[in-house]
């Protein structure tokens, strides 16, 4: 064949395969990558945030062309869009509402990355590039957030620069240098013009193509947790797995239908989305002389922020918050537990990864609504909680004494009980600090006593 | 010159309400219960936003601009002939290409109301239509404010009750221990109740358009686009249930 076409024979593939060899990459990462066949429900928002990406990139593109990042302008540049520019309303909503699906979708990615263990050995790195992502899309979305300079875009950036004022001595300097200014004005804007347009997305798309190598350097995981290279055919091929393409291919698109029907379902009829994605707030043009009375965060950084809220004092806040999304990352190293699938995990596993995702919308709730001793409270206790379950994941790693169980229930109520004493002893409330105490019982004490913390078997083969 | 006529009219609009609220009776039974409630508006209802850009440019434009709207978009999408929309919209002596501006220099507007009236393209948006539905319906006499009213929406509003030769003039009800009750019509407007209802709602509506003029025609093109990525979404689930037959 590659006589063939050099003789000036063969097709206009072979033509170009010659001299750039696209059929090895096709056969590379699609129709010779295998997958195991048992992907389900969950498996689809990888594929969903690369297209949200896509939807993101393209929409920003066109948004670019009208939108005048100037404190002067860029208000009034958002109303040009959305009124007299060509489909422009489309694309702002478009862009607007995939910045809260992107959030959705990469939510769900990584919870089924806890789910299934896809974090432990060998996926680490994996694991920290998807986490690298999504901090660098944290970034994105609060440069972007700024841009339409409403009265929200001011204040929520206002509030965030100010987080890192509080680090004692190097913060006022830092929180100046971020805003190029002593306080959020048009060298901010402008600022975050650029790093929202030019440099975050190369970034963010850097990081995704080694997300990527670095998955197909280890293979997908699946639901049961078991390694498809590990049982191979004949044919030098897994057993248990398929070609990324046709299957995967096919199977993608009837996601991406279900997502895209969600997703313009809320751009066509509530693109407002109860004024969590666009807030009222924010059609009011920026004024740095009017702090609007609460000034709560998008919702894809609630459960953080209610973190930092919930901590009394404003250092530890920032601290508690940065810790929170920090311990993700150590997750392949806190828990080594063999068992990866959540299948084949003990009950009590299962509880405490169900417990956890559920405060963690909590927390979500929470950060969106404005503080009330009872609100204060709760926000506190699921912190706690929060933290706890890296504190119990870790305990949960391997096999341990009856001794081991009481010691760690020891210290972990050591822990909340000196948290309550540092706060102000009057604000106190004792029967979050019992319910507390039980949940620690239940996930540290029980296992001493019960088998409810065994694995099941894991099965050689794929189930379903 | 111009400023000082301005400001007779409005001392002239302070006695007047004075006056009113001077003839207040107090009568029990004369008390309408009133609460904040929905404005119920469409905005596909092509008269009521006819009806309510006439009683905007009359009542509203003096003092509040919509500086992102165009006067041809709103003769466009209410279906006002060229004509008519320079005779009932931009009566001001704008073009219809331009901006719905204001002629009152805000400085002006500072020194007579304490701020600047502000623009309410959005406000529909930021408030939402059942505020400015309420607020319109809640303007109460009160002394002690310098345009002689009070809003129960926005305590302290610095807007005289500029439609209140429509509604006439409303007096505050408040129970023994000091909570609101409702109002006591003290003055008859031109209109009756429902007539002023309707007329607020108009306004509402015609806002409520203004903040996003594109709200009906999206949710027509939104079904179309639906109902393609349905037929999409189907005929691919049928090629993958077609593709993994032979999976397992």
């Amino acid at each position: 064949m590659q006589n063939k076409s050099n003789q000036g024979g063969g097709t206009v593939g072979d033509w170009i395969n010659d001299r750039l060899p696209y059929r090895q990459f096709v056969e590379d990462q699609l129709t010779g990558y295998y997958a195991p066949k048992n992907f389900n429900f969950w498996y689809f928002f990888g594929s969903l945030a690369l297209l949200v990406l896509v939807i993101q990139i393209v929409t920003g593109i066109f948004l670019t062309m009208s939108y005048k990042p100037s404190a002067d302008g860029a208000f009034a540049s958002v109303e040009y869009i959305m009124r007299d520019v060509e489909w422009g309303w489309l694309i702002r909503y478009m862009h607007s509402t995939g910045a809260s699906m992107f959030f959705l979708v990469v939510y769900l990615h990584m919870f089924r990355g806890l789910m299934y263990g896809s974090y432990k050995k060998p996926r680490e790195l994996l694991w920290i590039f998807g986490m690298l992502i999504y901090v660098v899309l944290m970034a994105e979305a609060f440069f972007g957030y700024l841009l339409p300079w409403g009265q929200m875009s001011y204040w929520g950036a206002q509030v965030i620069i100010s987080l890192f004022s509080v680090l004692p001595g190097i913060g006022e300097p830092l929180a100046i240098w971020i805003r190029g200014d002593y306080l959020i004005s048009d060298v901010t804007l402008n600022r975050f013009f650029a790093l929202h347009v030019v440099a975050l997305p190369l970034v963010l798309i850097g990081l995704i193509f080694f997300h990527l190598v670095a998955l197909r350097q280890t293979g997908s995981n699946n639901p049961d947790g078991i390694e498809i290279k590990e049982n191979k055919g004949p044919d030098g091929k897994p057993v248990d797995g398929i070609p990324f393409h046709p299957y995967y291919t096919v199977k993608d698109i009837v996601g991406v239908g279900v997502f895209l029907a969600l997703f313009f379902a809320i751009v066509f009829f509530a693109p407002t989305f109860l004024d969590l994605f666009l807030k009222p707030a924010n059609f009011i043009p920026a004024d740095p002389l009017q702090t609007p009375e609460y000034v709560p965060p998008v919702w894809y950084f609630t459960p953080f922020y209610a973190i930092l809220a919930a901590i009394p004092d404003q250092v530890g806040g920032v601290i508690a918050m940065g810790l929170a999304i920090l311990v993700l990352f150590a997750m392949p190293w806190i828990d080594r537990h063999p068992v990866k699938s959540i299948r084949y995990r003990s009950f009590l596993y299962k509880a405490l990864l169900m417990s956890f995702a559920f405060g963690f919308i909590v927390l979500g709730y929470l950060g969106l609504k404005p503080a009330t001793t009872l609100y204060n409270e709760l926000a506190l206790r699921f912190t706690e909680f929060y933290f706890m379950f890296f504190i119990i994941s870790w305990v949960y790693s391997e096999p341990r004494s009856r001794n081991y169980y009481y010691g760690a229930f020891a210290i972990v109520v050591a822990l909340i009980a000196v948290i309550d004493l540092v706060r102000d002893m009057a604000g106190i409330s004792w029967i979050a600090l019992l319910v507390m105490i039980a949940v620690t019982a239940f996930f540290l004490l029980l296992p001493a006593h019960t088998r409810l913390n065994e694995s099941k078997p894991v099965p050689e083969r794929l189930t379903s | 010159m111009m400023r000082t006529i301005r400001k007779l009219s409005l001392s002239a609009l302070v006695l007047v309400i004075a006056a009113g609220s001077g003839a207040v009776i107090a009568d029990e039974d004369a008390v309408r219960e009133w609460r904040p409630s929905a404005a119920n508006n469409d905005v596909t209802n092509l008269a009521s936003l006819q009806r309510g850009a006439r009683y905007y440019m009359n009542y509203c434009l003096g003092c509040h601009s919509l500086e992102y709207k165009r006067y041809q978009r709103i003769a466009d999408d209410l279906e006002l002939p060229e004509d008519l929309a320079l005779e009932n919209l931009a009566f001001t002596g704008d073009e219809l290409a331009d901006m719905v501006k204001i002629a009152m220099p805000p400085e002006d507007a500072e020194d007579w109301f304490g701020m600047a009236a502000p623009d309410l393209t959005l406000v529909s948006r930021s408030r939402g239509p059942d505020w400015i539905y309420n607020f319109l319906h809640s303007f109460y006499i009160d002394d002690r404010t310098v345009a002689g009213t009070n809003n129960r929406m926005l305590d302290n509003a610095a807007m005289p009750h500029v439609l209140w030769s429509l509604q006439g003039l409303q007096k505050a009800h408040y129970d023994e221990e000091g909570s609101f009750v409702g109002f006591e019509t003290v003055r008859e407007g031109r209109m009756s109740h429902e007539e002023y209802d309707r007329t607020v709602r108009d306004i509402v509506n015609f806002l409520d358009y203004v903040g996003e003029p594109i709200q009906t025609d999206r949710k027509r093109i939104g079904f179309w686009v639906l109902a393609f990525i349905g037929v999409f979404t189907f005929l691919s689930y049928l090629l993958y249930k077609d593709y993994w037959r032979d999976v397992k």
